[in-house]
């Protein structure tokens, strides 16, 4: 038997590797996707002060951590039986924007575009930010490179860090209220950075749905899963980053069931893989029936497409005239087509956007009133939509506000189910008698950064791009071919 | 070294949240000043360019590696001892290499109770079988291999000698650049340096520092701040007499106090130590610091594992 080991691939919150196997005939077996690493921050919270968990948790990830500073500050507010004010709950949405901004753009023009706007056949030295600059010209380099950083400034205005937020480590509060003149220069860049979400959609528009193969590659076999999807939504069945409850939807796009935070546990379940540190999450009503996909299976997706796959719509009109477009486009929802993940994250960059704007010329946006007094400790249940997916805080607190019990789900967890059925499914596709090419290569990756599993160092702009190596083992275990990238 | 000659620098990850590579990014258009003065031989968040590759290298053939994360598991530890043979110049990079920072707090436990949290006592994990993950494990198609998880946590000189710490959660973005300057022209400190700023973050902050005395010690939710008074005057601890600063008080200018990410102050062996003593002067009854709820977690959130304490002892 032949085995195939990817080692390692890039940054999932750490570390990843993949292991695929293949059979007699040189076809794929199986394939395993492996997380070689735990750092256990549901035992070490225990015992510290609450008000510190949003401080530590936040070093679960230092390419999310605004979403664990908030997914742990509204777990606080609920565990001190408090509301923030409304002017606060914008500030931290506010702030929330200024992550999703950065994040999505890190993504689309970094990791996950280079594929289609250089081409997923593109020899590998140009499949990276600088191959999409030379495409689309230096100065679209300088505008990406510039609403990245807006995105980290924003942030780092309300946050007081870009990575590492502190605001909202109050139970009930923010930090701090804005003065005006940093108002206006948040809204300046807010504004840049909508002019910029549009293009991008545009972008997209010219380079890949104009491209007969490159949507014909998007609906292709190897890279559609139908699985159950998850998102927070408003009151309307609107996709919201911030606030809300959590929508499941089923494979054929029916409501399976909506929750709210403090109801998880009766909705998701995670198993223990002896292979790898990470557990696999599934949602309990169904149950758990290995990596296949279907109804009968628990397996469900987050992140932007499984947001809005789980939504009714957007709540701002030019992301809900995206969102319309891009179902029509794709025949219909739920759209199941992993590489569509893209696409509905340009979308997501354009909510953003336009939200923030809202937020920052609301007239409370200023308002010195950012604290309302936390109640009692006890219990409490925080979910926001890291860039990702949706991340759950639970804390249990004792009656001196000391941690007492803490668990977490973390955005990128929820999909590992899915991302090793599309890595195995894309190999199964293109793998055949043992035959692995660089092209190849190129397309099973592209099946797993749809997901965008948080590498985000892969900015660095003079390289830009994932290392990848395969090898190929005979029975004997001899190495037989390894293909770099 | 010659003038004429790149350098190779190398960036390494260990048990790290990716916020110190993220402090690297955010140099923005300055990386590529680095570029142009360095090669980078090895980076595998951004290079293909694999451990066995590192591992075919000549000896000391890597001019500067910057190291960050801390050491959790077996193939961290073997990362960096391969990366200290490999290196000229070895630098532990941000709070984890340098002091543990959070992931230390791991040694208030061992491995068996980390595990037990994680993969069978969370209300959400469904473990009938008693299944924990396993350094090997044969599935039905062969073989699958994990790094093993130790009891401690480790820092990175705990592990192997280090020529320059640049400390910080992650480091702040400014003392990176200065760095790595100071690294490209040549002019670095003696042996042992810390990069990042040889003063207090108490001297950088803009809050007013009159008649310190605490009777009563409060939490951050408990008072009403006047955004101006010294933390630790209100009853709040902040953690800047006692850490090292470079951050421009990022944290007190947003109105909340400094828990300590930057290390250990200037000439500080023990922050935690140091911190309970400049709390203990300022106390007007040793009584107060019995009101510290958490003191580990509290005094020693960044650095337990480069501590004194450095663990607890766990008996069977
Ligand atoms: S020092 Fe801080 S920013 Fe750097 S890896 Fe550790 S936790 Fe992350
Ligand atoms: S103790 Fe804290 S609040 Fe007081 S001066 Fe020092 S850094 Fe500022
Ligand atoms: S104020 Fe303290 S906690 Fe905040 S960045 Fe500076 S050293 Fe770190």
């Amino acid at each position: 038997m032949k085995e195939i080991v990817i080692n390692p691939i890039t940054r999932l919150e750490g570390h990843g590797k993949i292991t695929i196997f293949l059979n007699e005939e040189g076809d794929v077996d199986e394939a395993y996707f492996q997380v070689p690493e735990l750092r256990g921050f549901e035992k070490f919270c225990e015992g510290r002060r609450a008000e510190d968990l949003p401080i530590i948790t936040p070093r679960i990830c230092g390419v999310c951590p605004v979403a664990h500073h908030m997914a742990s500050a509204k777990a606080l507010d609920a565990a001190f039986n408090v509301e923030p004010p409304e002017p606060a709950k914008k500030l931290r949405e506010l702030m929330y924007c200024g992550y999703y901004l950065y994040d999505h753009t890190l993504h689309f023009y970094y990791l996950g575009g280079p594929d289609f706007v250089v081409g997923p056949d593109a020899p590998p030295e140009k499949r990276n930010v600088l191959g999409v600059i030379e495409k689309a010209g230096l100065e679209i380099g300088k505008e990406v490179i510039k609403h990245r950083a807006y995105g980290q400034k924003i942030t780092e205005i309300l946050g007081g860090k870009a990575t590492h937020p502190v605001s909202a480590c109050i139970p009930g509060g923010f930090a701090r209220p804005i003065s005006e003149e940093e108002r206006r220069e948040i809204e300046r860049m807010v504004r840049s950075c909508l002019e910029f979400a549009k293009f991008s959609l545009k972008l997209f528009d010219d380079i890949v749905l104009k491209n007969t193969t490159y949507v014909d590659l998007i609906k292709s076999e190897a890279y559609t899963l139908k699985t159950y999807y998850m998102g927070l939504v408003d009151k309307n069945n609107k996709v919201n980053f911030y606030d809300g409850n959590v929508r499941v939807v089923d494979p054929n796009g029916c409501e399976f069931v909506k929750f709210s935070p403090r109801e998880y546990l009766d909705v998701i379940e995670e198993r223990v893989e002896p292979w790898t540190y990470v557990k696999l999450p599934y949602l309990k009503k169904v149950g758990w029936k290995g990596f296949v996909d279907g109804a009968e299976n628990g397996v469900y997706r987050v992140g932007p497409l499984g947001r809005l796959n789980a939504a009714d719509g957007m709540a701002t009109p030019l992301a809900q005239a995206e969102y319309e477009r891009m179902y029509s486009t794709l025949g219909g929802k739920p759209v199941h087509n992993t590489l569509a993940y893209h696409w509905a994250r340009l979308i997501e960059l354009l909510y953003a956007a336009e939200r923030a704007l809202e937020l920052v010329t609301d007239p409370e946006i200023t308002s010195k009133n950012v604290r309302n007094k936390p109640g009692k400790p006890g219990e409490g249940v925080g979910i926001v939509e890291a860039a990702r997916g949706t991340l759950i805080h639970h804390y249990q607190l004792d009656e001196n506000a000391l941690a007492k019990k803490v668990n977490l789900i973390v955005a990128t967890t929820h999909n590992v189910p899915g991302i090793c059925m599309s890595i195995r499914d894309a190999a199964k596709g293109l793998i055949k008698k043992g035959k692995v090419t660089d092209g190849i290569l190129n397309m099973i990756e592209m099946a797993f950064r749809a997901y965008d599993p948080c590498f985000a160092c892969a900015t660095h702009f003079a390289v830009g791009q994932m290392p990848l190596e395969v090898e190929i083992y005979d029975s004997e275990k001899r190495l037989i071919q390894r293909i770099k990238r | 070294m010659e003038k004429t000659q790149k350098l190779k620098f190398a960036f390494y990850w260990a048990a790290s949240c990716g916020g110190c590579e993220i402090a690297v990014l955010d140099i923005n258009e300055k990386i590529l000043d680095v570029i142009a003065k360095a090669d980078i031989v090895f980076w595998p968040v951004a290079m293909d360019i694999k451990y066995k590759d590192v591992e075919a290298m000549p000896d000391k053939s890597i001019d500067v590696c910057f190291f960050n994360g801390a050491i959790r598991n077996s193939e961290q530890e073997y990362m960096a001892k391969l990366l200290r043979q490999k290196s000229k110049i070895l630098v532990a990079f941000g709070s984890c290499a340098c002091d543990g920072s959070v992931v230390g707090l791991g040694n208030l436990w061992n491995r068996e109770k980390i595990f037990e949290r994680a993969y069978f006592e969370t209300p959400s994990t469904r473990n009938p079988e008693g299944v924990t993950p396993q350094t090997s494990f044969k599935v039905p198609q062969g073989e699958l291999e994990l790094p093993e998880f130790y009891d401690t946590v480790k820092t990175l000189a705990q592990t192997v000698d280090v020529d320059y710490f640049i400390s910080g959660c992650p480091p702040p973005v400014p003392r990176v650049t200065d760095a790595l300057e100071a690294i490209l022209s040549g002019k670095l400190p003696p042996k042992g340096a810390n990069l990042l700023f040889n003063k207090s973050v108490c001297d950088e902050c803009p809050r007013e520092k009159k008649d310190r005395k605490i009777t009563q010690v409060k939490r951050i939710y408990e008072i009403e701040d006047d955004f101006k008074t010294c933390f630790l005057e209100q009853g709040v601890i902040c953690m800047g007499p006692a850490t090292r600063g470079g951050c421009s008080a990022q944290c007190l200018k947003a109105n909340i106090p400094c828990t300590g990410c930057g290390g250990p102050a200037p000439r500080v062996a023990d922050q935690g130590a140091a911190m309970i003593s400049a709390f203990a002067s300022i106390a007007t009854d040793p009584k107060v610091i019995q009101q510290v709820v958490d003191p580990v977690g509290t005094f020693y959130k960044y650095s337990l594992a480069n501590s004194l304490l450095r663990r607890r002892v766990m008996r069977p």
